[in-house]
């Protein structure tokens, strides 16, 4: 795994534990299809299914780590959550999609950014 | 729920809206909306007043920033909205005080560091500003003078974004600029300048008194553009209202470092004969900025080689001419410029111009020489009274080393003489000898009994139109006025008569 791979799998971990912490229950992790990948998807307590976008970053010299998710990402985003609720016959569940920043600075210091149903 | 609200000023024409700002910040993905149909300028807003906070030490909220301008129909533009968007993102983050609503209007384009830049149209937007009850105005820098010559508001310049938040955080107020107010109406070109002329300074004074538009024609070198450029110098100096309109005019155009701030002085402007029609009266796509007629407005519209001006160009005067205003529509909506000008074209006589005196040196053919003045309309040269042939001074004029009379003596008798007309005209619509209507012309302003059969004679002798019997009659007036006379006499005439010599060549 490259430093780049190992940073986002770190920030991904990091929001996991923070979902459950919050009693999400984690019912996916990196769903990949041709069309993209889903980070992170987890089950509210109250039956909402929750689709993460998670963006880490070490630093925000390059701006707000959310400023990531263009919008043709957030497009692509709708459209992949569709397709694992169909995958997973979900279908009709109510969802909603977060996105997550992640901030690692020096001595793994984590810092999280939550924002809920963005799109 | 990080809400707040500011307001500013946006112009259609010389008339100023009021807009709100209000900005709403929430959660979700970072962004930044901006609503109430804005054109190109405006929406690159966002990254000006983005780049100008950071600059400053403040924060850029990484949040969902919603800015909506309203009224939402009306179309706005330009970039004096950065100001007043920076200044609400922040109260809507609670960074400072909120805005006490109705007290203050903020202009101001804001650049990458933070500095703020100096915009148009200040003066009418301020002005609206006092008229929708607002107390306080926080303007750029470089504005502060034309803001200042409204009077009843406050007016705080400000050089930066830094200096506007100094001033909400603890109400330090900025260093202002001296601001000069009074200006004399010092015209550096003078009358006295030009050599001989003794007909031509009669037609420049007459026209000055009845506000008479002029056409001068002759070779070229022979001063028609000396002449036309001092006729701002004899017209009487305009009145406060007029200030603050013609200054207003030239805020929104830009054009307020070519002119004296308060000048009293009539513009002057002279657009090349190259001009199209949108130069010459307004337009433009976004905002619709005021032509040479409006710049013109109270003073003196002034075209060198008229002939040579495209047809519809020269049309498109017809318009103002008529009603002193000017209505450009286009897409964005329809604005309207007060335009009343005194209008003064020049033309050479003949293509080569050398068609003078005997017309010796002359090489057009007696055919080109009758086209050439025909390109001027004739619904045009029906609203021009005056025509003059301007001719080289002979060598007495030229070797005299005496100096003419000045604009200072000639400006005093137009006043005089304006004088007598106004009072003449106190309770009709018109102010002036040249806006008397045909029918009240033949009614209650006919002249003396020798000076109407001087007139009528003409008529039968086929020199005179009914179109130029009206316009005789009206510059007698004027010149009645000149010379104190209570109803044109025979002279006054005959010399009203004498002042469209340049008739025949233009039948």
């Amino acid at each position: 795994m490259g430093t780049k791979q190992l940073i986002g799998a770190l920030g991904e971990d990091f929001v996991a534990k923070y979902l459950v912490g919050k009693n999400y229950e984690i019912l996916d992790r990196n769903w990949r299809i041709r069309e993209g990948e889903i980070d992170l998807v987890a089950m509210s307590e109250h039956g909402i299914v929750v689709f993460i976008e998670v963006k880490t970053r070490t630093s925000i010299a390059f701006g707000h780590p959310l400023e990531a998710i263009t919008r043709d990402k957030a497009y692509r985003l709708q459209k992949l959550a569709l397709a694992w609720l169909t995958v997973h016959h979900r279908w009709g569940f109510e969802y909603r999609i977060d996105a997550a920043a992640v901030l690692i600075s020096k001595g793994e210091k984590f810092e999280i950014d939550y924002r809920i149903a963005v799109l | 729920m990080a809400l707040a609200l500011t307001s500013t000023v946006s112009l259609t024409g010389l008339i100023g809206n009021l807009i709100d700002v209000e900005v709403d910040i929430s959660d979700g993905l970072p962004g930044y909306i901006l609503l109430g149909l804005p054109d190109a300028a405006l929406n690159e807003s966002k990254d000006r007043v983005r780049a100008a906070l950071v600059n400053s030490g403040e924060v850029w909220p990484n949040k969902k920033v919603t800015v909506s301008l309203s009224p939402a129909w009306l179309p706005k533009s330009g970039s004096a909205f950065d100001l007043p968007i920076a200044l609400t993102l922040l109260m809507a983050q609670g960074l400072i005080p909120k805005d006490e609503p109705g007290t203050t209007i903020y202009l101001g384009e804001l650049a990458l560091d933070g500095q703020v830049r100096s915009v148009r149209g200040v003066l009418p937007a301020v002005l609206a500003a006092k008229k929708y009850g607002f107390t306080k105005a926080l303007v750029p820098f470089k504005n502060y003078a034309e803001a200042k010559c409204v009077s009843g508001i406050d007016v705080i310049a400000i050089t930066s974004l830094h200096d506007a938040l100094n001033y909400l955080r603890s109400g330090e107020v900025p260093d202002s600029p001296e601001a000069i107010l009074e200006s004399g109406s010092d015209y550096f070109l003078d009358l006295c300048d030009v050599a001989g002329q003794i007909g031509a300074r009669r037609a420049l004074e007459v026209a000055a008194i009845g506000g008479h538009h002029l056409l001068l024609i002759g070779p070229p070198g022979t001063g028609k553009t000396m002449l036309a450029e001092r006729i701002p110098s004899i017209l009487p100096p305009l009145n406060e209202e007029s200030i603050l309109e013609v200054t207003a005019i030239h805020s929104i155009a830009g054009t307020l470092l070519d002119r004296e701030l308060l000048s009293k002085l009539p513009p002057f402007v002279a657009p090349h004969h190259t001009t199209t029609a949108p130069a010459m009266i307004g337009g433009g796509a976004h905002a619709i900025r005021p032509g040479a007629t409006s710049l013109a407005h109270q003073g003196v519209l002034f075209i060198d080689e008229a002939p040579e001006c495209a047809r519809g160009v020269l049309d498109s005067l017809r318009q103002p001419l008529e009603s002193g205003n000017v209505t450009i529509s286009r897409a964005v909506g329809s604005v309207t410029y007060p335009a009343r000008f005194m209008l003064v074209l020049a033309a050479n006589p003949c293509p080569c111009g050398r068609f003078s005196g005997r017309g010796r040196s002359c090489t057009c053919t007696q055919i080109a020489i009758r086209r050439y003045l025909q390109r001027l309309s004739g619904p045009l040269l029906d609203r021009i009274d005056i025509r003059v042939f301007v001719d080289s001074p002979s060598r007495i004029e030229m070797a005299s080393d005496e100096l003419g009379e000045s604009s200072a003596v000639v400006r005093e008798r137009v006043i005089a003489a304006r004088a007598i007309a106004d009072e003449r005209f106190s309770g009709s619509p018109w102010r002036l000898n040249s806006q008397i209507p045909p029918s009240e012309l033949r009614k209650r302003y006919r002249a003396e009994k020798l000076g109407m059969n001087f007139l009528h004679t003409e008529l039968d002798n086929e020199r005179l139109s009914a179109r130029g019997f009206h316009k005789v009659l009206r510059i007698s007036w004027s010149i009645a006025d000149a010379n104190g006379h209570s109803i044109p006499s025979r002279e006054d005439v005959e010399s009203a008569f004498r002042l469209r010599e340049g008739m025949e060549m233009l039948a």
